[in-house]
């Protein structure tokens, strides 16, 4: 085979336009589920079960982690792996299939789930068929990745790539061990695993795609937009030694704390509960290493939008790591477990880490993608992030306070040991807070319209480039 | 040892669980001294750019590592955690479930006992009794009853006088919650779709309600034959098992000819849970005089 002296940039184009593409669906749907605990109506029940809460619910968190979130990783993953490592795809044919399968893989999810196809369990609602393709794709992602790091010309493989590669390993063992099932017909399993064991698999596996999926991944991702935007040196390699380390080390322990007080054994929830406290140090070595590598150039902060998108990434990151291993406290958790406490802090992370840092590195490649330095309009990318900001601050504060309102709602008792509230009056109470999370999270879909249309304007009449590869850099100075 | 089925489980949880505090502490331990030097770059560089400051830990941050490593050591000793060991406080989360059950029941167990030996007629005079036991409707009947207890679909209406299985007597009433009630209806498939739509013509006509006289006379034939066994020849059901009178136009579903034709099609199942046990006695008692009260005003 003759080597390629180019970089392989088709498939990152793909996935990264597809990433703003399924942004803006996933969001929307999103958008759509909060205003129907509004408004009921717009459960649209008269058209049929299609669109009801239950079904389009798991549809928005598949299309915005692993549609957004996973075309946003496909396509920084493939980039920046051929970028540090100064050398081009392995195997390009199954870096294609990994693009036309994820879509496939997506487009089923868009069906299935209205349909009310699913395994129940959460975030691995698809079906048997559809994990069976998502292990073959997996399978050839990693084979794409790893092959493109052995064949680096580099001696030393760069800190980014030990992220996404921990998360393609990972995500490989938490989806295959998950979704072991029994198939009864071709649209319909069941688990392997029963009860509390099937509880404990399943949020094993649910936190891990936290850890590994929506954490390390991403990480992975600051780790090369953000000294690149800065222009600076990482701020300290030691500390990204001692951090990776520990945190996809402790991680794997952390799922229990989802099942406090509940049918899994004391030990199994105690045992949940202090990893995921030991978490908050290695989970904030991340941030440390991301926010101070801007130190001396702070000021940049102030007119590159970009920078302003993974900083505020990296803050909202800190914020909800520390904010998650204070609610696993069982005390803590009492209060705000089955709340919308819970729901703000996984939009936290999501609206604020995930998707800033990926839109962030987004507005980074995909000019240089076409041969540009820069997106079409620098206003449009400032408005999108003030935008964005608004529409998480909106977010997380109305759900901080339905969440804790309802927790006090729910434990409150007369003075002759009955409840003080029924359940739907906790209901009734909390309307004015979701009408305000559907605003915020209507601003944040608003953003990535904007997004799209000066994605739209920066690649117009563009040429999509074929960039020669670098040669690796001397070794020693 | 419940939650291990053989002492290798146990040891096997014991090691990982050692080793892998053991591996956070090392990985401190390792690093405590300052290694690394402000301002020295590592000698690698990827990308043209991309460069590593070789800056030591922050303090603070290594601090904090510890902290929650040691804190997680002391908590294993304190909590049961360390596969099979208890932990030293004795804490399990039965035994505070217990403990917390016990203290409600010592301080609020009073109130309710106080009630004990009173009449429900009496109990339904006493506006604190009244309020209490409302309190307690609204905690544990309305999710199936409604707030205002006119029921649901499925869920009979406890504000007027029909009583599906007895006469509505502070006794029966009593024996409902303390035990329960099954309310099965089998379904007849055999009469087919016209079968079951003739039935249900006879039955609205029963409580005076439109209906087709033809179907209604070849429903009645069918009545007699399929029906009558529990709902009387007249129709004006049998408490002993439960079977609704058909004739008094009171409906814990609907009248409509499909709901009608779903029920002998489907039959019905009906369930109300038993509170005896899980309220006890004297709670029970002043819910009887409540609910006894709201169709006797």
């Amino acid at each position: 085979m003759e080597a390629q002296t180019t970089y392989n940039y088709k498939v990152v184009r793909q996935f990264a336009i597809m990433a703003v593409i399924w942004g803006i669906v996933g969001m929307a749907v999103g958008v759509l589920i909060a205003s129907q605990l509004v408004w009921p109506q717009l459960n649209f029940t008269e058209l049929g079960e299609w669109f009801h809460f239950g079904r389009l619910r798991p549809l928005h968190t598949n299309a915005v982690i692993f549609a957004f979130g996973g075309c946003a990783l496909f396509a920084t993953s493939y980039y920046v792996v051929q970028r540090t490592c100064h050398t081009s795809l392995f195997a390009p044919a199954l870096a294609t299939f990994t693009f036309w399968g994820w879509q496939v893989v997506i487009l089923l999810a868009a069906i299935t789930l209205p349909l009310g196809i699913t395994t129940g369990k959460e975030y691995a609602e698809l079906e048997w068929p559809i994990d069976i393709l998502i292990t073959l794709i997996w399978v050839a992602y990693a084979i794409v990745f790893f092959g493109t790091i052995a064949k680096r010309k580099t001696s030393h493989i760069y800190v980014a790539n030990w992220f996404y590669g921990s998360f393609i390993i990972a995500v490989a063992l938490l989806h295959i061990v998950n979704s072991g099932e029994m198939p009864v017909t071709l649209w319909k399993s069941y688990s392997l695993y029963a009860g509390a064991a099937d509880a404990m698999v399943q949020w094993w596996y649910g936190h891990n795609a936290v850890g590994f999926y929506l954490t390390a991944a991403f990480l992975g991702m600051m780790y090369y937009f953000v000294p690149k935007q800065a222009g600076r040196p990482v701020y300290s390699y030691r500390l990204s030694v001692v951090h990776f380390w520990a945190l996809i080390f402790t991680y794997m322990w952390a799922g229990p704390h989802h099942l406090h007080y509940t049918a899994l054994p004391d030990w199994t929830q105690s045992l949940g509960m202090i990893f995921s406290l030991i978490l908050l140090a290695p989970s904030w070595g991340g941030m440390i290493n991301g926010i101070m590598t801007l130190s001396g150039v702070w000021y940049k902060l102030r007119d590159d939008p970009i920078l302003k998108f993974l900083i505020v990434s990296l803050s909202f990151y800190g914020m909800s790591t520390f904010e998650g291993p204070m609610m696993s406290v069982k005390t803590v958790n009492a209060l705000s477990h089955y709340t919308d406490w819970t729901v703000g802090h996984v939009h936290s992370g999501a609206l604020g880490w995930v998707g800033m840092v990926s839109i962030g590195s987004l507005y980074y490649l995909i000019p240089r993608l076409y041969g540009k330095t820069e997106m079409w309009s620098k206003e449009l990318v400032t408005l999108h992030f003030w935008i964005a900001t608004i529409g998480i601050v909106l977010y997380i504060a109305s759900m901080w306070i339905s969440g804790v309102m309802q927790g006090l709602m729910w434990r409150a008792t007369n003075a002759d040991g009955t409840l003080t509230y029924a359940f739907i009056e906790s209901v009734k109470a909390s309307y004015p807070f979701w009408a305000i999370r559907a605003l915020g999270g209507l601003l944040y879909v608003s953003g990535m319209v904007i997004m799209l249309y000066n994605v739209v304007k920066t690649i117009a009449g563009a040429q999509p480039v074929e960039e020669r590869i670098l040669p690796a850099p001397a070794a020693a100075h | 040892m419940a939650d291990f089925i053989s002492p290798f489980w146990d040891l096997y949880v014991k090691v990982l669980v050692a080793l892998s505090l053991l591996f956070c502490v090392f990985v401190i331990a390792m690093n405590m001294r300052a290694t690394g030097k402000v301002g020295e770059l590592q000698p690698h560089s990827w990308d043209e750019n991309l460069q590593e400051w070789n800056n030591p830990l922050p303090r603070w941050w290594m601090y904090l590592f510890w902290l929650t490593v040691l804190f997680g050591i002391a908590y294993l000793v304190i909590y049961p955690g360390f596969g099979s060991f208890k932990g030293i406080a004795g804490w399990s989360s039965v035994g505070q479930w217990e403990k917390e059950m016990k203290a409600a029941d010592e301080k609020y167990g009073p109130l309710y006992a106080k009630y004990r030996n009173m009449d429900v007629k009496a109990i339904a005079a006493d506006p604190e009794a009244m309020g209490m036991g409302k309190r307690l409707f609204q905690t544990y009947c309305m999710q199936c009853h409604g707030a205002d207890a006119h029921g649901a679909k499925g869920f009979p209406n406890l504000t007027d006088k029909d009583w599906l299985g007895g006469d509505g007597s502070p006794d029966y009433i009593k024996a409902t919650i303390t035990n329960g009630r099954m309310g099965v209806m089998p379904p007849f498939p055999q009469l087919g779709e016209e079968g079951a739509k003739s039935v249900a013509h006879y039955v609205r006509s029963l409580s005076g309600l439109a209906h087709d006289a033809t179907r209604a006379q070849q429903g009645a034939k069918l009545f007699a034959e399929n029906c009558a066994a529990c709902h009387g020849p007249d129709g004006k059901g049998n408490p002993l098992v439960g079977a609704p009178n058909l004739t008094d136009n009171v409906w814990l579903y609907s009248s409509s000819e499909a709901q009608i034709m779903s029920n002998v099609m489907n039959g019905l199942n009906n369930r109300m849970p038993a509170f005896g046990e899980f309220l006890g006695q004297d709670k029970v008692h002043l819910l009887t005089a409540y609910v006894w009260s709201l169709s006797n005003k």
